[in-house]
């Protein structure tokens, strides 16, 4: 049941000043996202289209918090056939910003930038990755994380992201 | 044609017989692959959290290879969309320019100047190289196999990075570059579906339930292979096999290879210099074919 009082009207012009967000009034709510979702094809737990009215609707706390706009897949497909050009990936992904900026970080994101800072990639390149590429015949690399770790700093990535609940 | 080859997070850790196989391909047709020392992820993860810190890392990598001088080319269609979407970004808009660079300069020592172009290896192949000029250092008969093209999301969408070159509903580049060799690049139910890469943190059920939907198409359609262009990809369709298979309760044994590996076969390359030996799912009964060897 959705209590009219409960709703943000101004969430989605909260969502419009974030980058990507800003084309979700376009929505008329067509269902074309969804329909070609292949998220959505393996489960019903996504649908683009559900996510955007709520968000137009004002419903701030549910799509914030919810799990379900974690499970967009980047594929553009929505992003591609929307007759409105509302750019749902980055929609999607502004939701997301705002979401971690109020304290929604999913654990696996949290670990993500852990191993960036300490590798700059999500996977180590150590001694032993570096011999099976020498045995293949490949140059071997070098982790340098020196400027990876700055660039999060200086955005202050760990105070962005806040353990979620 | 040299370019700085923009490696990533996942192949050089993980895909190494495309890394192997993509060095050998290139060096065949003439491309110059330059390892730029500082190149670190592209920036993809980060941009769930915060869009303006991944276009900085992406920013870090462009700059980088600007410094150096050559275009940036990479495996991994995440980088190629990542890297393209900020170069192109960056750009066009002056503002969000001066606002990185101020940040780029501080950490780095660097600014971004839009000097360069980020391009897959596919594209590259494709238009830089073309058809024709792949076509004379192939000596090796293909035509026996049927295979199945995945050309994944990021290497066709958002169309608009890549200039619109390549309609992502109707997309030809990768069928072409299959068919160069003679094989066959079959036509199934559901080409275009997403290998589910980017839930894999997410949500594993899921993702695997995505791939498992192309997995099934292409077995039913009689695809020998299914060929690929992106690591990530590579690891729902080929490293999840099996666990996809026990969780459906089901069987495909369907090999998976990468472009540059059927291509430096067509070059007449053996299969261990092309990183077979790291493909997991065997693909003994397509080497066969191609080597006429039962003991590959």
């Amino acid at each position: 049941m959705i209590i009219v009082s409960d709703l943000d009207h101004h969430f989605k012009d909260e969502i419009a000043k974030e980058p990507g967000g800003e084309h979700i009034t376009r929505c008329f709510s067509c269902g074309t996202c969804t329909a070609g979702c292949p998220v959505r094809e393996v489960t019903d737990r996504y649908n683009p289209r559900k996510i955007i009215r709520m968000a137009l609707l004002g419903m701030r706390k549910a799509v914030l918090s919810s799990d379900f706009i974690w499970l967009c897949s980047a594929c553009h497909t929505c992003y591609e056939r929307c007759p409105q050009d509302v750019r749902i990936t980055d929609l999607m992904t502004a939701i997301k910003n705002i979401a971690v900026r109020d304290g929604y970080t999913p654990p696996p994101f949290v670990l993500q930038v852990s191993l960036l800072k300490e590798h700059g990639r999500l996977y180590e390149i150590g001694e032993f990755e570096n011999q099976k590429r020498i045995d293949l015949g490949l140059p071997g690399i070098q982790e340098n994380p020196e400027e990876i770790r700055r660039i999060l700093l200086s955005a202050g990535i760990e105070e962005i992201i806040k353990s979620s609940t | 044609m040299t370019y700085a080859f923009f490696l990533g997070c996942t192949v050089p850790v993980r895909s190494l017989n495309y890394e192997l196989s993509a060095r050998k391909v290139a060096r065949a047709v003439g491309i110059g692959m330059v390892d730029i020392d500082g190149f670190e992820c592209c920036g993809y993860p980060i941009r769930h959290l915060d869009q303006m810190t991944a276009l900085l890392l992406a920013a870090k990598n462009l700059s980088l290879a600007e410094e150096h001088g050559y275009d940036i080319c990479t495996l991994c269609s995440a980088c190629a969309g990542t890297l393209a979407d900020a170069n192109r970004k960056l750009r066009e808009n002056a503002g969000l320019r001066h606002d990185i660079n101020e940040k780029l300069s501080e950490t780095t020592g660097r600014v971004y100047r839009g000097t360069l172009e980020v391009k897959h290896f596919a594209r590259v192949l494709f238009q830089d190289v073309g058809l024709e000029e792949i076509r004379r250092h192939l000596n090796t008969d293909l035509s026996s196999l049927r295979l199945a093209a995945h050309y994944g999301c990021h290497y066709l969408k958002p169309s608009h990075i890549y200039d619109s070159i390549e309609d992502p509903e109707t997309p030809h580049t990768l069928d072409d570059l299959i068919e160069v060799t003679g094989a066959a690049s079959i036509a199934f139910e559901g080409r275009d579906r997403c290998c589910g890469g980017g839930v894999l943190a997410m949500d594993e059920t899921v993702a695997l339930a995505m791939a498992r939907e192309k997995l099934d198409r292409v077995v039913q359609a009689g695809g020998e292979a299914l060929v690929l262009i992106c690591p990530f990809c590579d690891i729902m369709y080929e490293s999840n096999q099996r666990k996809i298979e026990k969780a459906f309760n089901t069987r495909f044994g369907l090999p998976v290879i990468y472009l540059t590996q059927l291509l430096g076969l067509a070059m007449g390359m053996i299969p261990d210099e092309l990183g077979f030996r790291l493909n997991r799912v065997k693909a003994k009964d397509l080497l066969a074919k191609v080597t006429h060897d039962e003991s590959t």
